[in-house]
């Protein structure tokens, strides 16, 4: 584990379009069985131009910001020793089918646990405007080298 | 919505889990984690078994909330740790249930605690939602 990784900030992902169909498939995933995840009309009475989101398909996006972490030669993670200890995310407005949606991804902590590393990552996800959607924060634990 | 109290439960659900749920998420979510469907893989790396993604768990159990809640957009913030594992057997399946309670209240905000049990155990822990009254 790499204690250098730290304050490390990753280029922007590209581009994720949210369809309405994998809306559908990922609340059925997880049991979101409220209207408002599939059902355009439901959705549009609460405001919203379609499908919302279950709350935790944010992870959808920020995974591909965690791949980038895993890619880096010299961060010292392997996935098979990686533990997810906490998550959270932290909300602007919810992920609507139609959102094209960029994550930047952080290293804002390493701290070291016997032979591996506790690392918390934010990843900020943005729409195409700029504007701020969720952040999504995960600790994971890192077993160090056998 | 009415004044909510501190203790009040708001929320309810017992969820039953199969092997098929764990593929159906790996699908959706792009984990595939052989440990959430291989029970080969998953004893050679010393678990009690195949395991429910952490995250499928969390999903489940925030959306628990949502059909009370209305607006899915008044959640603010949500977060768990993950505590202990749900093992889900390939026969037997396994259950989570869910129970939402009125932790904190103020002017504009609350916090809602989930408590989120498989079995007799605990398996996340400060599950906590934060929504706008």
């Amino acid at each position: 584990m790499n204690p250098e990784l730290v304050g490390r900030v990753f280029p922007p992902t590209a581009p994720y379009l949210v369809g309405r169909e994998k809306v559908r498939e990922f609340a059925r995933a997880v049991f979101a069985d409220d209207p408002q995840h599939t059902d355009p009309a439901a959705a549009q009475a609460l405001g919203y131009p379609d499908v919302v989101a279950p709350l935790t398909f944010a992870m959808v996006i920020q995974d591909l910001t965690l791949q980038q972490l895993l890619a880096e030669p010299d961060s010292g993670i392997a996935l098979e020793r990686t533990i997810h200890a906490e998550q959270r995310f932290r909300y602007s407005r919810p992920i609507v089918a139609g959102d094209e949606l960029t994550a930047q991804l952080s290293i804002s902590g390493v701290r070291a646990m016997g032979t591996g590393a506790m690392v918390t990552s934010e990843a900020e996800i943005t729409d195409a405007a700029g504007a701020h959607v969720v952040t999504a924060t995960s600790v994971l634990l890192v077993g160090g080298d056998e | 919505m009415s004044a909510l109290e501190v203790g009040e439960v708001v929320a309810e659900r017992s969820v039953s889990l199969t092997r098929e749920s764990l593929v159906r998420y790996a699908g959706a979510s792009g984990d595939f984690n052989p440990i959430h469907y291989r029970d080969d893989v998953a004893a050679r790396v010393g678990l009690p078994g195949v395991l429910a993604h952490g995250m499928l768990t969390m999903g489940l159990a925030v959306e628990t909330l949502v059909p009370w809640l209305g607006d899915s957009g008044r959640i603010l913030e949500y977060g768990v740790r993950f505590t202990r594992p749900v093992v889900v057997d390939a026969e037997e399946g396994a259950t989570v249930h869910v129970v939402a309670k009125v932790a904190v209240v103020e002017e504009d905000a609350a916090r809602i605690d989930l408590t989120v049990t498989s079995g007799e155990t605990t398996v996340l822990g400060k599950a906590q939602v934060r929504i706008r009254l």
